[in-house]
């Protein structure tokens, strides 16, 4: 009988790159079409709604922008821990605690002009969230904590202590008793830019480019990569892993954090509970999806938001029920990360003579 | 390599922006003249809230010319803003959306389209487009407390409560007050899901109170799981959205009950008569809209002639629920007597009154 072998390839050929993520999408879709026959619907019709719910109209691409900015920010902060193989999965709780810093701001100073203001914002909630990323770095460094855990954890606390704040005190009496704060004031509101997407989508170019020039250019950037491939060689080099441990969760959390006050500020116009819908999760996702290249974290920020908003055109116009939806983005998702897996082996068919020679 | 990845994902993601360019989707949907669109919170198969609301919807899916579309499951956010604006942008009439969160994005969203109806569903805000419209459940939950009351053994009920807003505490309160207007001694303990569809999490929170003692399961959330929970430890529950026997029907004694399609049917008839005027409309028991199931087997006959008398004075107006004297947690007098606590009081009541053990946060 013959079989097949898992043989690691040398130099990956360009073609593979090229065709997997094709490859990948047409056997989800194939997957889904077979579900969606068993419920009576029309797989054709159906892959035409998701696309133009999630990228055919100029409507659809703006809805998709929107999703992108957060998730595109939490991504790119924790591909950069991912780098140094500092796993932080706690970009959803730092994304929270950004929410409650640029609120604060908002709070504490006002009146200020717009511009002045949303940097503040923006740099209220980067310290919230870097100092929620030290925390954990800090445990590790100390008493060896795993970050997995402790950022996992942490989550918990950061979403139940943002909670905390608009159950009690910055609830606002003139919200009817319900969990709130009050509508921030104009100047604290990122304005619209593009169509009606937010001023975030600069923050996101801006924050894309600084971490891209960061990784390449410097040497901190370069030690951060060095320490992740091998910590040990890092070590005989006295690289500082100690201090770039910290240092990565920091700026992982910062970025988390500027998402978060994105989305208070330009969605939700004020601090609410239900402020974390999953995008610090979502993130994780994209960052592994794209293999934590900048460039390609941005074009799968904005290929999962797509899938997410598509979904939602799925419902509307099809009637199919929503957890349809979750399935299918679920099911294009592992389809993706399963097709990487031919960027670096192949399979090679044991045959006789093979099969002796290795 | 790099290149070759990036140019991979672009092509795709450039492939799928084209695909709808090259087919004609829409063009069967202009004979009906009626698009209603209905947003909900959770699952509509959950038994409770959402499927209450969507016997509506398909009530009106059956008259002619109204055609009908629901998205279930929808996060209150920024993910409700996009899907009423997909509503908006593909023509629906009247759009429907039936959870507090929905509230800011359809103001918003109301100001932009002043053609379009919107209704929403437990929220403070209208205007010229935008109705809300709730009902008084709170008078079906004072009744359902009596009978809690009266069947109690130990003496304490148990509250599983989704979150500490107006409309949970209002509903623990005025049950409180039924409870203790047949039974005195009897005290409420309230836990806070935090969720509203769990039903994993909402039946662990009634087991949790079952473990420290209570016999009676009283619950505000979207799925049974409480009511699950009852069941298998033996204990009575008190049922809400739906009568809940099905997942109950050892431990069911009464449910406090949302009729919508009467909402929704006297909505659709005065709106395509053009006679139907956006505002604020709050149904109590008198209208229908909220109501009490039927007795469990166990509810001997003097409870059920109690409540019963009970609800035609709650409906023909000599009672209300919320009579002074109304005492709150700490003793302090919230109603006087001889006065009924105002709308404003009840829409945003942040307190518990005496007799409930727990914090209104």
């Amino acid at each position: 009988m013959d079989g097949f072998r898992v043989v690691r390839r040398q130099t990956p050929p360009g073609w593979v790159s090229f065709a997997v993520l094709p490859a990948a999408l047409l056997i989800a879709l194939v997957f889904c079409s077979l579900l969606l026959m068993i419920q009576d619907k029309s797989p054709v019709k159906a892959a035409v709604v998701l696309f133009q719910g999630g990228f055919g109209s100029l409507y659809a691409l703006q809805d998709t922008m929107l999703k992108a900015i957060p998730i595109f920010l939490c991504s790119l902060g924790v591909s950069v821990a991912f780098r140094m193989k500092v796993w932080n999965i706690g970009a959803e709780g730092q994304f929270a605690l950004g929410g409650v810093g640029a609120t604060w701001a908002v709070l504490t100073f006002s009146g200020l002009p717009m511009p002045l203001m949303l940097c503040l914002m923006l740099l209220c909630a980067a310290v919230a969230g870097g100092l929620w990323g030290l925390i954990p770095g800090y445990l590790r460094l100390k008493f060896g904590l795993n970050e997995i855990i402790s950022t996992l954890m942490l989550n918990y606390i950061g979403i139940e202590f943002m909670r905390y704040l608009v159950y009690g005190p910055w609830k606002d009496p003139g919200s009817m008793g319900f969990p709130m704060t009050g509508l921030f004031p104009e100047e604290a509101v990122f304005p619209e830019v593009l169509g009606y997407v937010h001023a975030g989508l600069l923050v996101c170019v801006v924050a894309a480019v600084a971490v891209y020039v960061f990784l390449q250019r410097t040497r901190l950037g370069f030690e951060l990569c060095v320490s992740g491939e091998n910590p040990r060689a890092a070590r005989y080099a006295r690289i500082p892993y100690g201090f770039l441990l910290m240092f990565v969760l920091a700026l992982s959390g910062a970025l988390a954090g500027m998402a978060g006050c994105v989305e208070v500020s330009a969605t939700f116009n004020r601090l609410q509970p239900n402020l974390c819908t999953g995008y610090g999760y979502t993130a994780i996702v994209v960052a592994w999806l794209s293999r934590l290249r900048t460039p390609s974290i941005a074009l799968f920020s904005v290929f999962v938001a797509g899938l997410l908003v598509g979904t939602d055109n799925l419902q509307v116009d099809m009637q199919v029920p929503a957890a349809f939806g979750g399935i299918l983005e679920g099911f294009i998702l592992l389809c993706v990360l399963a097709g990487q897996f031919f960027h670096s082996y192949t399979l090679v068919r044991m045959g006789r003579r093979q099969g002796g020679a290795a | 390599m790099r290149f070759f990845n990036c140019a991979a994902a672009f092509l795709a993601v450039c492939g799928m922006a084209l695909l709808p360019f090259a087919s004609s989707a829409s063009a069967e949907d202009a004979a009906k003249n009626v698009k209603v669109g209905f947003i909900y919170v959770s699952p509509v198969g959950d038994e409770g809230w959402s499927w209450m609301h969507d016997q509506g919807r398909k009530m009106m899916e059956e008259l002619p010319g109204v055609e009908t579309a629901m998205m279930e499951s929808v996060p209150e956010g920024p993910d409700a803003e996009r899907a009423i604006k997909n509503m908006c942008s593909k023509g629906y009439n009247v759009i429907v959306a039936t959870s507090f969160g929905y509230m800011d994005p359809m103001a918003k969203l109301a100001r932009r389209h002043p053609d379009i109806t919107f209704l929403h569903c437990s929220g403070y805000k209208h205007s010229d487009n935008m109705t809300c419209y709730f009902g008084r459940i709170y008078e079906a939950r004072y009744l359902t407390g009596m009978v809690a009351g009266a069947m109690t053994k130990t003496n304490e009920i148990g509250y599983v409560a989704a979150f500490p807003i107006p409309e949970v505490v209002r509903g623990i309160n005025a049950f409180t007050l039924g409870v203790r207007s047949v039974n005195p001694e009897a005290k409420v303990r309230v836990v806070w899901t935090r969720t509203w569809y769990s039903p994993d999490d909402e039946k662990k929170a009634a087991e949790g109170l079952l473990d420290v003692g209570v016999d009676v399961i009283v619950q505000h959330q979207n799925s049974a799981g409480p009511q699950v929970a009852a069941e298998e430890r033996g204990a009575y529950s008190v049922g809400y959205n739906t009568d809940m026997s099905s997942a109950a029907p050892k431990a069911h004694l009464v449910a406090a009950v949302w009729d919508w399609k009467k909402f929704y049917e006297k909505f659709i008839n005065e709106y395509r008569a053009g006679t139907w005027k956006n505002g604020n409309y709050w149904y109590g028991l008198s209208d229908g809209i909220v109501d009490i199931s039927a007795y469990g087997d166990m509810v001997p006959a003097d409870v059920r002639a109690k409540v019963d008398a009970a609800k035609a004075s709650i409906v023909n107006g000599t009672y209300k629920v919320f009579s002074g004297p109304v005492k709150d947690q700490e003793g302090k007098e919230r109603v006087p007597a001889g006065q009924v606590a105002p709308d404003e009081m009840l829409l945003s009541m942040d307190w518990f009154v005496e007799g409930v053990i727990g914090t209104a946060r």
